[in-house]
């Protein structure tokens, strides 16, 4: 019994946000279309509570639940923390958008809680079936919110290839771990962490199914992360999908497909390093080169904007290639910034666009210091972060990443990306451009809701101001990593 | 017992195996999705009859009254439904032939070499031990499911709820112009909400008989 009790106050958050969902579900039934705004409430107070919880029921040690199905770790509760905020502001951003739309509705809440369920249960994973389940819940919440405009054949149609190569990604990632569970007998995370570290000396035959396990998870991992040669769906779906739930799945999932590679490549094939290291490094090159030239040749913002995640997610795998207790901090510090830099660059997209009006090709931003100076000024924060120009964030990430490959021996890795990282510039500057010395085209004043403003000031400014000042965040990623992997 | 020097155990294993290869094989290969649809049944249904070789009776019963008889016939239904154009499925086949069988053939061959009887043989993984009589597969999956696995169980019905969500939010459709009727509405129905009541003077008809129209009639009588 005191077992059971141990169990629910350590999954206590997700608990919560459970439940609050499925009340948001019903909520929704009995509320007047006038009275949706209520369900807003309900989804930020979810949010509240959940981080209230988690930030109680924090503590220092690492703490097992269901069975060993289920970590509470320094690791799992700083990137729940995050993904509450990064969710709130998705909230946020996406509720005019939403109500001009007519996709003001109980289903965006409940499903999007019910994403975040599934972030929040990946981030704790700590069996494969408990990841893999995570990872599924979010996904087939995700393929929902991205057709959940029924109308937008585009939508439908980004919606379906989402699902598809999803669908995929996942037969890959449960083959792969169906090899590591035939060679080490289990699906714990530590006890095959034990397992393999204990085998004497490991044979040819059981390394070469280990091997063929690690493609196969690394393949998946690669498929949901975005990173080349698996990136086909990332532009499609960004483009296609409502700007709202191209907002939600560039950034907070980001996050919880970090723990699980955490989780999966570090925790528990650590013993596989060498083999998955040369596995990364091939990726990270390759999503770095073909996301930063691609991007430069596109008209269409968000496909650019899912160009540059490919070449983002190229550096946070340089970071976790490394395979050492700094490349993990630096990812990590890298996906945290990231996130906050996405979310901004989304939300204003999401601030541009107004009824029967989607701001998505570059060209809508043309004179946009004209028609709002303000509004210009965070654009450029943002832009300039992205391309890591000093003193911004974005800068700090790809520092922190670049020097932990430089001490893992990485060097011309180091020297290829710093050159890709200057091409990437450009077409980030190119922005800068247009909304500085062009012309603009669209003459429509800018309607949005206050919070929203004052949310995306304080999203783009803490860009700025975490840039000055990087080491609170970076307190915290090293915290997370340290208490959690050692 | 044995018949041509095979175990009846092995036999039963082999004459399975085949069917199950043999059918695998033409759901992919046939023609028509309708027989691709029965031939997944057949390869079901065989595979069924080798996991109770294993003694997984729950799994294999499960596999006969889920896949089987729902997930499929369902499934039937939905082929049969659909207007499917066979001509624009096999579009593009010979276009992607040659790259597709390389890389088909290098991952089958890949997959043969690691995951055969070299590195599964019964000298590596040892054969699963006897359970004595009585043993209920049964029994042993629910203590497993409510205890070990509670969590992934319990994670596994919120996806369900999930999948459940997104397909009426995807389909559902409100339709403004259905001409149903709310009974309680009906009776509830007082006569001033159907019923306008206007007060006005009365009006005179008057007869007015034009001279063209007359003038008319006169033409027609003559």
């Amino acid at each position: 019994m005191e077992n059971i009790r141990y169990d629910l106050i350590t999954a206590l958050p997700e608990i919560i946000v459970l439940g609050m969902a499925m009340f948001i579900l019903l909520a929704d039934l009995f509320l007047k279309p006038s009275n949706r705004i209520a369900l807003y409430a309900l989804a930020q107070l979810t949010l509240l509570i959940a981080a209230y919880f988690t930030f109680t029921t924090h503590s220092p040690g690492v703490g097992y639940a269901f069975t060993g199905a289920f970590v509470d770790d320094a690791m799992s509760d700083v990137l729940k923390l995050m993904i509450y905020a990064g969710t709130a502001l998705i909230f946020i951003y996406s509720r005019h958008y939403l109500q001009v739309r007519n996709m003001f509705r109980g289903e965006f809440y409940a499903l999007v809680l019910f994403s975040m369920l599934g972030m929040m249960i990946m981030v704790s994973g700590q069996s494969m079936l408990t990841l893999y389940i995570g990872l599924e819940l979010l996904s087939l919440s995700l393929y929902a919110l991205v057709a959940l405009d029924r109308e937008n054949a585009r939508a439908t149609e980004a919606a379906m290839k989402y699902f598809v190569l999803g669908a995929l990604a996942s037969g890959m990632l449960l083959y792969g771990m169906s090899m590591i569970y035939g060679m080490t007998g289990s699906l714990n995370i530590s006890d095959i962490h034990h397992a393999l570290m204990n085998a004497p000396q490991p044979t040819r035959e059981l390394y070469s199914v280990l091997i063929l396990g690690l493609v196969f998870i690394v393949a998946g991992l690669a498929f949901k992360l975005g990173a080349v040669p698996f990136q086909m769906w990332v532009p499609d779906v960004y483009e296609g999908s409502p700007t709202a739930i191209t907002m939600l799945i560039s950034s907070v999932p980001k996050l919880a497909a970090f723990a699980f590679v955490i989780r999966l490549l570090a925790q528990s094939l650590q013993t596989l390093a060498i083999d998955w290291q040369s596995m990364l490094l091939i990726m990270a090159v390759l999503s770095i080169v073909i996301g930063n030239v691609t991007a430069i040749a596109q008209t269409n913002l968000k496909r650019m904007l899912a160009y540059s995640t490919i070449s983002h997610v190229g550096f946070v795998l340089l970071g976790l290639m490394s395979a050492s207790m700094n490349g993990y901090i630096s990812a990590m510090f890298y996906i945290a910034s990231y996130v906050l830099m996405s979310l901004a660059g989304f939300g204003v997209i999401l601030l541009l666009s107004r009824k029967g009006f989607e701001a998505e090709k570059l060209d809508d931003l043309k004179g946009l210091n004209q028609r709002s100076p303000w509004i210009a000024f965070l654009m450029l924060i943002v832009m300039f972060s992205m391309a890591g120009v000093p003193p911004t964030l974005g800068f700090y990430a790809k520092f922190t990443v670049l020097q932990a490959a430089l001490q893992a021996g990485f060097v011309w890795v180091v020297v290829f990306a710093v050159l890709m990282a200057v091409i990437g510039a450009y077409y980030y500057l190119r922005v800068i451009k247009l909304m500085y010395f062009d012309e603009p085209e669209d003459k429509q004043p800018i309607e949005a809701p206050i919070d929203m403003r004052v949310a995306l000031s304080a999203n783009a400014l803490g860009l700025l101001l975490l840039g000055l000042m990087p080491q609170s965040l970076m307190t915290f990623c090293g915290y997370a990593i340290i208490r959690s992997l050692s | 017992m044995t018949f041509f020097g095979l175990h009846f155990q092995d036999l039963v294993f082999y004459t399975l195996a085949i069917i199950l290869l043999m059918a695998g094989l033409r759901v992919i290969t046939t023609r028509n999705p309708v027989y691709a649809a029965l031939y997944l049944v057949l390869a079901f249904f065989t595979a069924a009859g080798i996991w109770l070789l294993l003694e997984a009776e729950f799994l294999a019963i499960t596999l006969v009254l889920v896949y089987v008889g729902a997930v499929m016939v369902l499934f039937l239904f939905v082929v049969m439904m659909l207007d499917i154009n066979l001509d624009r499925l096999r579009e593009g086949f010979w276009k992607a032939l040659p790259i597709a069988l390389p890389v088909g053939g290098l991952m089958a061959v890949e997959m043969v070499m690691i995951v055969g009887v070299r590195n599964f043989g019964v000298d590596k993984v040892a054969a699963p031990a006897k359970h004595p009589a009585g043993y209920s597969n049964t029994a042993e999956l629910g203590r497993v499911l409510y205890t070990d696995y509670l969590l992934a169980f319990e994670l596994a019905s919120v996806v369900l709820l999930v999948a459940i969500v997104a397909a009426i939010a995807l389909t559902l459709r409100e339709r403004r112009e259905s001409k149903s009727m709310d009974p309680a509405k009906q009776v509830l129905v007082k006569k001033a909400d159907r019923l306008r009541i206007v007060k006005m003077k009365a009006e005179v008809e008057k007869i007015v008989v034009s001279d063209t129209d007359a003038a008319a009639d006169v033409k027609e009588s003559k």
